[in-house]
């Protein structure tokens, strides 16, 4: 009995070992990645054909997504604040309180998240499918570093599209706000405006767009890292682009938490 | 190895003791082997026996884990960085699934190594990737394509022009005949050995195709549990007087290698 019992023991401290081991090893493995990655992003030669390209399939091609999202964010921020602050007799507060929040922190997360699940995802799946069929490898063939070629522009074009698509947000969503308070809540036009622009501190946006270049690094460096590291054929692409998307999500949901509590709060 | 010889001349590559283990597997187990300047060796064995590793250990793809790698008498086997996209200059290689890129047309993939590799004008790396793709029989109109509308065996024949555009000293063919039909494979043969003997280029061919490693070798080595266990030319391969080599190019299932397979 004692010698099954200590045999599970065992067992349990080699599971417990086990996944230790893998996780400082998975951590070692990112964090050296991450550090070719932003070292190839000042060093030269630089790929600026493949920059605005990325910026174009990361910035461009998202302002419908991050549009939508923004504008019926902001419709049901003014709903529901309309809701709870007419239990006090504040209902003046809704233009306020929706560009606080759009600004502060719906518009960074709610369009990093939505980034993440569009461009994370199309990295991972398209830098794995060049990983199996062996044509990073042949980059370095062609005397091309795959940190400059492929990855660098990804970082470079999140990093900056990214607190551009919120900006973009930031304004949708206000309008998202308006539209439904003036056409359904009463609000006059006018005073909704004055409203939303004299409580609001240039600080709220700056933050949230300090918060979302982060966010891009973090949607960027997710989807090349899973990519990269890809195996194993179609299964292996399929397995790192769910990766890419739920640690992005995931980490912009830390960071943000992390950002506000120790430096925009 | 307590003290480090210089390797003779006339060697292109040379490779002493390589090593390299996968967790608990070890891929290969010792490896030398020298390849003189402007000669054709063909490393044949069978699947899984650590033949693309070797490639990829001389390309600093894949680090060793022990052993020494010279390429022209200097040492590459931990070069990184700057040095290794410099030392990448001599090399071209065509890989198994040719392994084109297809996110650009064919001319541009063609024209990869100048523009990117070399930093030559478009306009210019684009009139020597359509010289490039003539010599492999492909016309200006195929330039335009991007790899995905082409047939393997046209994807082959690219991989081919974009592995010489850049006039290398050293040509690696990972299995360049597998997955064609007999007839486009010998094409793919006289290719290479035509555009090979043009450019003076050293090359290294894996391949279990014998029909292809007769064709295209100088040189036959054979590789087996990560080990080089018999080298000759190719006109004494059928003399060879090795119980593995004549099992492997006589295609027996019968002999000393013996094959993870479970017998029913």
């Amino acid at each position: 009995m004692t010698g099954a019992a200590g045999g599970m023991q065992l067992n349990l401290l080699a599971v417990i070992g086990r996944f230790a081991l893998g996780f400082l090893a998975e951590t070692g493995r990112l964090t050296r990645f991450t550090a070719r990655a932003v070292l190839a992003c000042v060093q030269p030669p630089f790929f600026f054909r493949n920059l605005l390209q990325q910026a174009m399939v990361i910035g461009y091609y998202s302002l419908p997504v991050v549009g939508l999202t923004a504008v019926f964010t902001g419709a049901v921020l003014a709903l529901q604040i309309y809701i709870g602050g007419s239990r006090f007799n504040a209902e003046s507060i809704v233009p306020t309180i929706v560009v606080l929040g759009i600004t502060r922190e719906l518009g960074p997360v709610l369009a990093g998240l939505m980034v993440a699940g569009r461009v994370s995802s199309a990295i991972a799946a398209e830098l794995g499918t060049m990983r199996v069929t062996e044509q990073i490898d042949a980059l370095t063939t062609l005397s091309t570093n795959p940190f400059k070629y492929l990855i660098a522009p990804r970082l470079i074009a999140a990093v900056v599209m990214l607190p551009l698509l919120v900006l973009v947000a930031d304004v949708i969503g206000v309008m998202g706000g308006f539209l439904v308070s003036t056409e359904t809540l009463g609000f006059g036009a006018g005073s909704y405006l004055t409203n939303t622009l004299d409580f609001m501190e240039a600080d709220d946006v700056t933050s949230g767009l300090w918060k979302a270049a982060v966010f891009g690094f973090i949607i960027a460096l997710m989807g090349c890292y899973h990519g990269y590291f890809s195996k194993g054929g179609a299964q292996g692409v399929g397995s790192a682009t769910t990766h890419a998307v739920v640690s992005s999500a995931i980490l912009i949901l830390a960071a943000n938490y992390l950002l506000t509590s120790l430096i925009f709060s | 190895m307590a003290r480090t010889q210089k390797p003779k001349d006339g060697l292109k590559i040379e490779l002493r003791g390589v090593s390299k283990a996968f967790g608990s597997k070890q891929v290969l187990n010792g490896v030398d082997l020298t390849v003189p300047v402007g000669k054709s060796l063909v490393v044949i064995g069978g699947s899984g026996t650590g033949k693309s590793v070797m490639l990829k250990c001389i390309l600093g793809i894949l680090t060793p884990d022990s052993g020494q790698i010279f390429i022209d008498g200097e040492e590459t086997t931990r070069a990184s960085g700057r040095e290794r996209e410099r030392l990448m200059q001599k090399f071209g290689m065509l890989f198994q699934g040719s392994a084109l890129f297809d996110s650009l047309p064919v001319w541009e993939n063609v024209a990869f190594g100048l523009i990117q590799g070399r930093g030559m004008k478009r306009s210019e790396a684009r009139d020597i990737a359509l010289d490039t793709l003539a010599q492999v029989g492909l016309s200006a109109d195929v330039a335009r394509l991007t790899p995905a509308e082409l047939s393997g065996g046209m994807q082959k024949r690219v991989g081919l022009a974009r592995a010489i555009a850049s006039h290398p000293e050293i040509i690696f063919f990972d299995e360049p005949t597998t997955g064609l039909d007999p007839i486009m494979a010998d094409v793919i043969n006289e290719l290479i050995v035509e555009r090979v003997r043009e450019l003076g280029a050293t090359t290294i061919s894996i391949t279990h195709d014998m029909a292809s490693a007769r064709k295209i070798a100088d040189v036959v080595a054979m590789i087996y549990k990560g080990k080089i266990i018999w080298e000759g030319p190719v006109s004494e391969i059928d003399r060879s007087g090795n119980a593995y080599v004549e099992q492997f190019i006589n295609g027996r299932a019968e002999g000393p290698i013996q094959m993870d397979v479970l017998k029913p």
